[in-house]
């Protein structure tokens, strides 16, 4: 039996119904019941949330810094994709 | 007795109970076996204290005669306190505080969710509020004792040696003495003969999912509900009432 | 602070670079200067990283060791409500132990690793918490004047350069914002009660007042590492300035409990408004980092039966995961 730690767990937390998951921070445990009763006793002692997610940290699919600007910066020309790009007269309602 | 000295009596002794766990967790603060663990131990232990609050405010309130949650916590005799001697046993490693947990917590709950229909709003409101924590401490402290009993050979023989030893201490729980007859004629309180059924069936359950065996029937020890406790008891209590022993009547 | 053994320990370490070359660095340089945060995943210079493991992992221990003063007094609270909240704040900073441990992996180092440095004594802690707790009032003197100093040390650290360590302090000194509170109230109690009560109080203060000031690390000109956490925006005062301003607001409060600061020469500029005190007994500052304070065996011993007991658990709980995810692969 190795003595390694506990996995690593990432922690989501739902404030309120009606807003989506929010990352609150890591737990280790030693399975995955054990990860949603640290994250509650840890993330919620302040009533912060109705729902939370733990997803084990290795098994996050990230996209990679070193490559944030292939990834992130072509978005940043397509203008046209915000509505304050079109001009309407002031007159036009409803639009 | 009246019907409001039988709620003071059997308020402050569900307070008790809360407390004296509470306390023993608390001996536990910066002693766990992970720092997850120090955050549950310290929610469960926040949450009996709070639970032993509003019961012995409540039981003053029945009683009627002043006296206030911290009269009923720390200037009372060692024969006053009514709780089951399993929750004043030492903690012991954590497995035997765990082990502890699960034998006191499912019999808690079974008689807290009975209280939650008794005819007393009073203790029927407090019972409620408790239910909801309890309920989460003995679904944390039964997955643990699985962990433990189905874990490791050592961890295995330990949590046995732990249920084994602390089972002796289960038999009080079911006695019925003539406050809890009282609680039960008046205020549809807990029938502790059809509550011991039911915590058998659970028990049971949660000791074969851990791969533990319960342990035979034997001598039962007794004496808590009369204020007849075991040897620890004094140095638990000693420690836990200095300070108002020792300043008589001044303000923290 | 919490992270004055940076100032002693591991000199020059920091300063080593991890061949990075100079238009790197000097990109680097520019995110921080524009206030850009930075991102685990991020490119950093490897002596970026280490002073920030180092720092958030001395952060972390002291949460974590400066749980035994208080949780010395847990189950002798004088009131049912005095123990809640003492328990409560207690668990707060086990919590904020593990916000912190979670921001230093995010840096590439386990939990594990960092506990054993903590357990062989490479890392250090604050040495505030190698003093003993030896009345009730010693949980008074904490709230007030430990965390007061804790807080001003903490709230710059929410602005910190790195990501995680910043938005876990966000966390933290939201949490912390009743600790001292809850502390200048224990003692705003006891000046309040008996002769006996105030006595005590004093008796805190006076036990608690050096060591207190001690917690911001050494003078400027003895700080070693202040400058280069400066400029990479970990460290926003310097370790004097925020002592001062510590000492600014504290004057005043003790005033209003009745209390006197155990210093004859303390006395307040008239010109600057600041608070002129006696000189620190850095000696017994270098001493307690080091490991000869009043307490530091016994919290060391604490921490490591702690982690001794806990072996098997913490093998038993891995041992029963691995059974399960066998079987569920089997079914």
């Amino acid at each position: 039996m190795t003595k390694q730690e506990w996995p690593l767990y990432e922690v989501f937390i739902r404030s309120k119904s009606g807003l989506s998951h929010r990352h609150a921070g890591s737990v280790h445990a030693a399975d995955d019941e054990m990860a949603l009763n640290n994250a509650r006793d840890t993330y919620t002692r302040r009533t912060e949330g109705v729902s939370i997610w733990v997803v084990r940290s290795d098994q996050i699919v990230a996209s990679d810094p070193a490559e944030s600007s292939a990834f992130f910066e072509p978005a940043e020309d397509k203008v046209y994709r915000h509505p304050t790009f079109y001009d309407i007269p002031d007159e036009v309602e409803n639009l | 007795m009246t019907d409001k000295n039988v709620l003071a009596a059997y308020a402050t002794r569900l307070g008790d109970n809360a407390l004296i766990i509470g306390q023993r967790m608390i001996e536990l603060v910066a002693a766990g076996p992970e720092l997850e663990e120090e955050l549950a131990n310290a929610n469960f232990a926040l949450d009996y204290i709070g639970q032993a609050r509003m019961f012995f405010s409540y039981a003053g309130e029945c009683e009627g005669a002043g006296r206030s949650e911290d009269d009923f916590a720390f200037l009372r005799p060692e024969h006053e306190y009514q709780n089951l001697l399993l929750v004043e046993q030492p903690n012991g490693h954590f497995g035997d505080a765990i082990v502890r947990q699960v034998l006191f917590d499912s019999w808690y709950l079974a008689l807290l969710e009975v209280l939650t229909r008794c005819s007393d709003e009073g203790i029927s409101d407090i019972a409620a509020r408790a239910c909801k924590e309890v309920r989460y401490h003995l679904r944390h402290s039964s997955q643990w004792l699985v962990r433990l009993g189905d874990g490791t050979d050592e961890s295995h023989a330990r949590v046995q040696q732990s249920l084994n030893d602390l089972w002796k201490f289960t038999g009080e729980m079911f006695v019925p003495d003539d406050l809890d007859d009282e609680m039960r004629s008046a205020f549809n309180g807990p029938h502790l003969e059809v509550l011991e059924t039911q915590w058998r069936a659970d028990v049971a359950a949660i000791v074969a999912e851990a791969t533990l065996d319960l342990p035979d029937d034997q001598w039962m020890a007794s004496g808590g509900k009369q204020g007849r406790h075991t040897e620890h008891f004094g140095f638990l209590l000693a420690e836990m009432q200095i300070m108002q022993r020792t300043f008589p009547g001044a303000t923290w | 602070m919490y992270t004055q053994g940076l100032d002693q320990s591991g000199r020059g370490d920091s300063a080593k670079s991890g061949g990075e070359s100079k238009e790197q660095l000097d990109a680097f340089q520019a995110r921080i200067d524009a206030e850009e945060k930075i991102e685990a995943k991020d490119w950093m210079p490897e002596a970026y990283r280490r002073t920030l493991i180092r720092q958030i992992s001395q952060h972390a221990h002291s949460e974590i060791i400066g749980m035994q003063p208080e949780g010395n007094w847990l189950t002798r609270a004088p009131s049912l409500k005095r123990k809640a909240i003492l328990l409560a704040k207690i668990q707060d900073e086990a919590g904020h132990g593990l916000y912190l441990y979670g921001a230093a992996e995010t840096l590439g180092v386990s939990r594990d690793q960092m506990v054993a440095d903590l357990l062989s004594g490479k890392a250090k802690y604050s040495s505030i918490f190698n003093y003993p707790t030896l009345t009730w009032a010693d949980i008074g003197a904490i709230g007030w004047l430990v965390d007061g100093a804790a807080i001003m040390n903490q709230i710059p650290l929410c602005r910190c350069s790195y990501g995680p360590y910043s938005r876990a302090m966000i966390r933290v000194c939201k949490e912390e914002s009743f600790h001292q509170r809850q502390g200048f109230e224990i003692m705003l109690t006891l000046c309040r009660g008996t002769e006996e009560q105030k006595a005590m109080a004093q008796d805190a203060l006076n036990r608690f007042w050096w060591p207190s000031l001690m917690m911001f690390g050494p003078n400027d000109s003895a700080s070693k590492h202040s400058a280069q956490s400066m400029a990479w925006k970990i460290k926003r005062f310097s370790n004097d300035e925020l002592r001062q301003k510590f000492i600014d607001v504290t004057v005043p409060q003790a005033d209003f409990l009745g209390l006197t600061i155990p210093d004859d020469k303390l006395r307040q500029n008239e010109e600057t408004g600041h608070y002129e005190h006696s000189e620190i007994d850095w000696q017994e500052f270098f001493e307690v980092i080091s490991g000869n304070g009043p307490c530091n065996k016994e919290r060391m011993a604490k921490r490591r039966k702690a982690h001794d007991d806990g072996a098997w658990v913490r093998e038993a709980a891995r041992a029963h995961a691995a059974k399960k995810a066998d079987a569920s692969a089997a079914a």
